[in-house]
């Protein structure tokens, strides 16, 4: 994608950089960035957790019995990750409510946030998403076995289906459990790079005068569809944790 | 995708096979996704900003959210058992309300019927007593009736025995007192 970009830059005079939104930079100067410096990662994760202190601490202070808008804005996200955990990993998984709605509060402010103008996505990076999809295969797992024991492996051994296939469906039973943290982690990197990187290319196009209406109303709609697409991906790895957890606490089909 | 940036550029492959990520001129090499030299420090911010936003909703948020819901739940649940509780009231005064009514017509009733009662004996009592007075008169005027018809029987007799006298004394003849008074008497019987 990159090679294509400076490619066009160099045949057509277009300027095309639609990856360098996503370059990690030290804050205060300097070239390299070691584990504990100051980048923009931290700057815009910082943001991420002043606006769910906003949002779920600030606005609810006064506590009042009649809701005001931000206090509604928190009860609204509270009532829809409960509901989700309740509805979708049982009553017995409301003990780990917290964990959801800190992974669904992160994910849903670090996209909103990375739709500002000149902003750092943190959600759209591997490492990041990665290390919460494993945090949750990890979790996940080893609550498996802390409550079931080897009963938990019964997940994999279909016993409605009949003898000849269970081998077959349990092989392939345990390679979609393997690949969950995978395809958990790239599903919301990827959507949100994508975006990114699409409103930047069609940014780039803008700058020719013939195209530029076009490119603008391009922006326009591809915003509209990331800020759609910020909510879903927060929610999908939401509901994905839930039914991930769901497997954890009720491993018998 | 990314790590194979062989083209145009020369020194991207050199930098980026000497573990940059970014070129001369501060753009991106490849995927900034997949250099490896920025992964720790993401993780490490990111474990720390999971960290915090979680203590801060276990801690502050989600118990504070939840008391106001139960809250909530808890006032409306109050209220709709009060509104209940002045229901069955209201109901219940109604009731009272009737009962007193009920109440009310049945001693009027009471009342009406005892007066009734009262009046009749006095009106009895009244009735007896101008009866026996009635009654009374009545004996009296009666008593006074026959002492006129006997004064007027004397009277007659008188008159009688006089004119029979005067009568036989103009014949002529001797009066006997005694004889016409019987003949006056027999023929007062007549």
């Amino acid at each position: 994608m990159a090679d294509e970009a400076h490619g066009a830059a160099d045949e057509g005079g277009l300027v095309f950089h639609p990856m360098d939104q996503f370059i990690v930079k030290p804050l205060f100067g300097g070239d390299t960035v070691g584990l504990f410096t100051v980048t923009n990662v931290t700057l815009w994760m910082a943001l991420a957790v002043l606006a769910i202190f906003a949002l779920l601490v600030i606005s609810t202070s006064k506590r009042a019995i009649v809701p005001g808008r931000g206090q509604s804005i928190a009860e609204l996200a509270y009532g829809f990750i409960y509901k989700m955990v309740e509805d979708v990993a049982g009553k017995d998984a409301t003990p780990y409510f917290p964990y959801i709605m800190t992974l669904f509060m992160f994910i849903v402010c670090s996209n909103f946030l990375g739709l500002l103008p000149m902003s750092f996505t943190t959600t759209s990076h591997i490492a990041v998403t990665a290390i919460m999809a494993m945090a949750v295969f990890l979790t996940v797992t080893v609550l498996g076995f802390v409550k079931h024991g080897v009963g938990f492996l019964s997940l994999f051994w279909i016993s409605a289906a009949p003898l000849p296939l269970r081998p077959v469906l349990a092989l392939i039973e345990i390679i979609s459990y393997f690949v969950r943290p995978i395809s958990h982690s790239i599903r919301l990197a990827g959507n949100m790079m994508a975006g990114h990187a699409v409103i930047k290319v069609f940014a780039g196009f803008a700058a020719v005068t013939l195209i530029a209406p076009v490119s603008v109303l391009a922006i326009t709609a591809i915003y509209a569809l990331e800020v759609l697409v910020s909510f879903i991906q927060a929610y999908v790895f939401a509901i994905l944790t839930c039914v991930y957890l769901k497997d954890a606490l009720h491993p018998h089909h | 995708m990314a790590t194979d940036t062989s083209g145009e550029h020369i020194s991207p492959d050199k930098l980026e096979a000497a573990g940059m990520c970014v070129d001369s001129n501060g753009g991106a090499i490849g995927m900034p996704q997949l250099c490896p030299d920025w992964m720790g420090n993401q993780i490490f911010w990111l474990v720390i900003t999971l960290v915090v936003i979680f203590l801060i909703l276990s801690r502050v948020a989600l118990p504070r959210i939840a008391a106001i819901l139960a809250e909530r739940q808890g006032t409306i649940t109050n209220d709709l058992a009060e509104a209940e509780n002045l229901k069955a009231r209201a109901v219940e005064a109604e009731d009272a309300y009737n009962q007193a009514l009920a109440d009310a017509r049945t001693e009027a009733l009471r009342i009406a019927a005892e007066a009734k009662a009262e009046i009749q004996a006095e009106l009895n009592v009244a009735i007896e007593k101008a009866d026996a007075e009635i009654a009374a008169k009545a004996a009296e005027s009666e008593k006074a009736i026959a002492g006129i018809r006997a004064g007027a029987l004397d009277s007659i007799r008188e008159v009688a025995t006089d004119t029979a006298a005067e009568i036989v004394g103009a014949l002529g003849g001797k009066s006997d007192a005694s004889a016409i008074a019987d003949a006056v008497e027999d023929r007062m019987k007549g």
